[in-house]
């Protein structure tokens, strides 16, 4: 139950972990913040990222107070695959997202986008939950 | 009294069983509805993030690359979340809602020369994105909040019918068994008492009779009957009838 015993009311912010175009997007919708520390909530993370930041920014984020919802590009979480999937805390909530080089397997369109490139939505920790569970 | 309380216990332990059984069924009923939105939400999250990623592309192609910029003018949050509660037979699920501030004017300047028409498109593509993503994110989190208590509701159910009601059981059998031994041996011990005292009554009876036999065989006469008031061999006079007490003087 440790879970439901952070108070939820405080967390108010959005964070994400994602490649540029996603950053950037989200960005302008509004939901980044820079706090007095200078501390930003996202992170870009490019091919030449190390996973190590990554890992070290998912820690960071998933351990901050302020921070109700994670989103991360599923690239990304797959890069860092056992930490997300040890994560199991329901605050913040990590979401996974897809990117645009990353699009989901059934909408992705065209030959632009090389079938290695495409997300499963089925690899989604949560969602591999959910299909568990309906069992398919 | 100890038999009692346990019975009163195993009763409470059954009630209780019954009544996490039904939390259980809710929790699951609350659970099923949520884990097909989760999977739905997640799907049209795909059409909808692609569908702002092709706005940002349209942004990209008329304004530039305008990455840099709105990293640079990042300053404070104005489209945060607020969490709502709600309360599924005792367990707190938290609902995240979108809230957008007033002055969300951070990027005004961001396409100013060219491609701000695309710019606000697609912020506003991106704003209802991260209103699906808040969704999603609230189902999600439901989710995982639900997942934990029903896990626990369900241990607590299995421990109580395998494991408390068992052990109660067993208690309850073994204070009856024990009971109906004492019960059993109390039953024994009084026939063996009737038992015993009908055979030493016997046994007197006999022996009177034989020494009774044995004295009127050896000519010693009669045995004595109970002659009643001035009979017997003593034949003690009426007490009535001995004259005059002497008078007792102090």
């Amino acid at each position: 139950m440790a879970a439901t015993t952070t108070n939820p009311k405080e967390r108010t912010l959005l964070a994400v972990i994602g490649d540029e175009d996603s950053v950037t997007g989200l960005l302008l919708a509004g939901i980044g913040h820079i706090d007095q520390q200078q501390k930003k909530n996202f992170l870009i993370v490019d091919a030449k990222t190390q996973t190590s930041v990554i890992e070290s920014a998912f820690e960071d984020y998933t351990e901050r107070k302020d921070i109700a919802i994670l989103l991360i590009n599923q690239h990304v979480a797959e890069r860092i695959r056992p930490t997300v999937d040890r994560y199991q805390a329901a605050f913040p909530a990590v979401l996974e997202i897809p990117s645009k080089e990353h699009p989901y397997g059934e909408y992705a369109c065209g030959p632009l986008v090389p079938p290695s490139d495409i997300s499963d939505p089925s690899k989604d920790s949560v969602l591999k939950r959910v299909q568990k569970l309906r069992g398919d | 009294m100890n038999l009692t309380v346990t019975k009163s216990r195993l009763k409470g332990a059954q009630t209780g069983h019954s009544l996490l059984a039904k939390k259980r069924d809710a929790l699951t009923t609350r659970f099923r509805q949520i884990l097909k939105k989760v999977d739905e939400a997640k799907r049209l999250m795909g059409r909808v993030m692609q569908l702002a990623s092709f706005s940002l592309a349209e942004v990209t192609y008329t304004a530039g690359d305008i990455a840099y910029q709105v990293q640079e003018s990042v300053r404070k949050a104005s489209y945060t979340v607020q969490a709502r509660q709600e309360n599924v037979s005792g367990v707190v699920l938290p609902a995240f809602e979108g809230v957008r501030s007033k002055d969300a004017s951070d990027f005004n300047l961001t396409g100013l020369s060219r491609g701000g028409q695309q710019v606000q498109k697609s912020r506003d593509t991106y704003v209802k994105a991260v209103g699906t993503l808040v969704e999603l994110a609230s189902l999600q989190t439901a989710f995982t909040i639900l997942d934990e208590v029903i896990r626990a509701t369900n241990r607590r159910v299995n421990a109580i019918e395998h494991v408390v009601i068992p052990r109660l059981e067993n208690t309850i059998k073994y204070i009856n068994s024990e009971l109906d031994e004492m019960d059993r041996e109390e039953f024994f011990r009084l026939k063996k008492v009737q038992g015993k005292k009908k055979r030493d009554a016997e046994r007197a009876n006999e022996s009177r009779m034989k020494e009774n036999k044995e004295f009127e065989e050896g000519g010693k006469g009669q045995v004595g009957r109970d002659d009643g008031i001035g009979g017997g061999e003593a034949g003690g006079g009426d007490m009535l009838d001995q004259g005059k007490d002497e008078d007792v003087i102090f």
